[in-house]
């Protein structure tokens, strides 16, 4: 039988999916032995006997000075400022690709100015927003936004344009306005398109957010890993990038779910 | 009186010539089906009918009126293909031009008047043979399930001219039979003028009032596109079937004597 023809099921299936991470444990663990095992002063990989000490300090303990949790302080701060992001990018992308991929009029300066737009590279935006909107929580934020929503704008428009001509014909035959044919017929067909975006930029999302906490912050995720850098503590740093990928595939497999059960059509139609 | 006037009509695209001197009257009820060679120019005679596009030259006059300059209410249509909306399920694809109609900012209706709307396409949907299906998404039925709710989409708006551009080409055999004897009935219910494009001359003929044949009449083979179509058949069919569907577009005093005569 050919290779191409040959497909994983049942539980020879789930042993290909964990395997590669089994494999990277070991791995890790391994490494991690050897090299206690030469020094027990090693801080480079550390064990995990010496990593649950670290969770257990910063999630369970209070902090000394601050009277904090570090671990969930991090985490609701760093939460809070991607949260907003995606937000005001989803609906300024959306408004933005919905006009100039729906109405030509807005399409001829809106589509060449968004596409130059996304060529600025965001994180050289950074000292001007700084510059701008001073250290605070804007300028974090900001930089989220601005990142991504020349991407969701862009695939939006390209959405909106790829609608075919003959729906929109036949909208208004069946009386649509432009406002309403936009609100009954373009934004419903959109919807599903950017749930499925704001899983694609999630990624560049948190690269933003930890690139601008990691230069001006005083919490966050980010700040906390560059932070303890300092002190090669990587019992601290490693859980907390494998709390940031949970907290990223968490929010990606919500973002799936949220598009299956609101909008069946979109998948299949089977509600 | 005819409803359509089409006078010296031409439809160029730069130096691409389409349509030439097209002049047709036809009266209200009638069931032109629309014939020809590919890329002589039907489909574009039925988007200029329709508003999507305009004459490069000449006009049409709906009604005694210059016809408006795009698609709006008056005219349905249903295309082969993307004629239903893939995000509303049949219901709500039918309901959706009710509602437009009454809401002109929200183009949703509420409470009474939603349920008044929905039963009102439901009653339709029954009739098209689609009273099962309501809850279904387009991507869910068949093709010709898709095109029975295209013609009830189009039908709830009551309008006056009815344009179809291949609307059956996707269809097999037996689908597109059943679907010639409902379009035919509806026909006749409904006080409908029909234009429809088919590349299937026997279609054209079990189904037409009136068969207008595309054709280019002048032809340089240097340039061939320095020139377009024009009608150049125009042949009345079924004509039983044209008396009543007159008799039926008079107003009720002359009638009787209509009925007499047919």
């Amino acid at each position: 039988m050919r290779l191409i023809n040959r497909h994983p099921d049942g539980p020879g299936r789930l042993l290909l999916v964990v395997l590669p991470f089994a494999l990277l444990l070991c791995a890790y663990l391994y490494g991690s032995a050897a090299r206690l095992a030469d020094n027990p002063n090693d801080k480079l990989l550390p064990s995990t006997a010496q990593m649950a000490e670290a969770v257990k300090r910063m999630a369970f303990e209070q902090d000394l000075r601050t009277g904090e949790r570090p671990l969930w302080q991090d985490t609701a701060a760093s939460l809070r400022r991607l949260g907003m992001g995606l937000a005001i990018a989803a609906v300024a992308g959306l408004s933005l690709g919905l006009l100039a991929g729906t109405v030509p009029l807005l399409g001829a300066p809106l589509s060449p100015l968004l596409t130059v737009l996304s060529m600025v590279p965001p994180l050289a935006m950074l000292p001007v927003l700084f510059i701008v909107f001073g250290l605070g929580e804007l300028s974090k934020v900001m930089l989220i936004v601005i990142g991504i929503t020349p991407i969701l704008a862009r695939d939006l428009e390209q959405q909106a344009r790829d609608i075919p001509r003959e729906l929109l014909v036949k909208a208004q035959t069946l009386g649509a306005s432009t406002w309403t044919l936009i609100l009954r017929v373009v934004l419903p067909q959109l919807l599903p398109r950017l749930l499925v975006d704001l899983r694609l930029v999630l990624g560049s999302a948190w690269l933003f957010l930890i690139a601008a906490e990691a230069i001006a912050s005083t919490d966050g995720l980010g700040y906390r890993i560059f932070l303890v850098r300092r002190y090669l503590a990587m019992d601290v740093i490693l859980p907390y990038v494998g709390w940031i990928t949970a907290l990223a595939w968490a929010m990606d497999w919500a973002l799936r779910q949220v598009g299956r059960r609101a909008f069946p059509w979109y998948h299949g139609g089977n509600r | 009186m005819s409803l359509i006037d089409v006078h010296n009509l031409w439809q160029r695209y730069g130096e691409h010539t389409v349509l030439e001197q097209v002049n047709l009257s036809v009266a209200e009820g009638e069931f032109c089906v629309l014939v020809g060679a590919s890329g002589c120019g039907k489909s574009t005679f039925l988007r200029l009918l329709l508003g999507q596009e305009r004459p490069s030259q000449g006009h049409i006059m709906l009604g005694g009126q210059p016809l408006p300059g795009e698609p709006d209410p008056g005219r349905g249509v249903v295309f082969q293909r993307y004629s239903v909306f893939p995000h509303l399920n049949v219901l709500d694809n039918v309901t959706l031009g009710l509602e437009l109609q009454a809401s002109h900012w929200w183009g949703r209706l509420l409470g009474a008047a939603r349920r008044r709307a929905a039963d009102q396409a439901a009653a339709l949907l029954e009739r098209v043979g689609l009273g099962q299906a309501l809850a279904k998404y387009p991507s869910q039925l068949s093709g010709g399930m898709q095109q029975r709710l295209a013609i009830a989409q189009a039908l709830v708006m009551k309008p006056r001219v009815l344009l179809l551009d291949e609307p059956f080409g996707a269809l097999d055999p037996g689908t597109r039979k059943d679907m010639h004897v409902l379009l035919l009935e509806l026909w006749r219910e409904h006080p409908l003028t029909v234009f429809m494009v088919t590349h299937d001359l026997n279609e054209g003929f079990s189904l037409a009032t009136r068969l207008l044949v595309f054709d280019k009449t002048r032809h340089d083979p240097h340039a061939p596109h320095a020139y377009g179509a024009r009608v150049t058949y125009d042949i009345p069919l079924n004509s039983e079937r044209r008396a009543f569907q007159a008799a039926l577009a008079q107003p009720p005093g002359e009638l009787a004597g209509c009925v007499h005569i047919a």
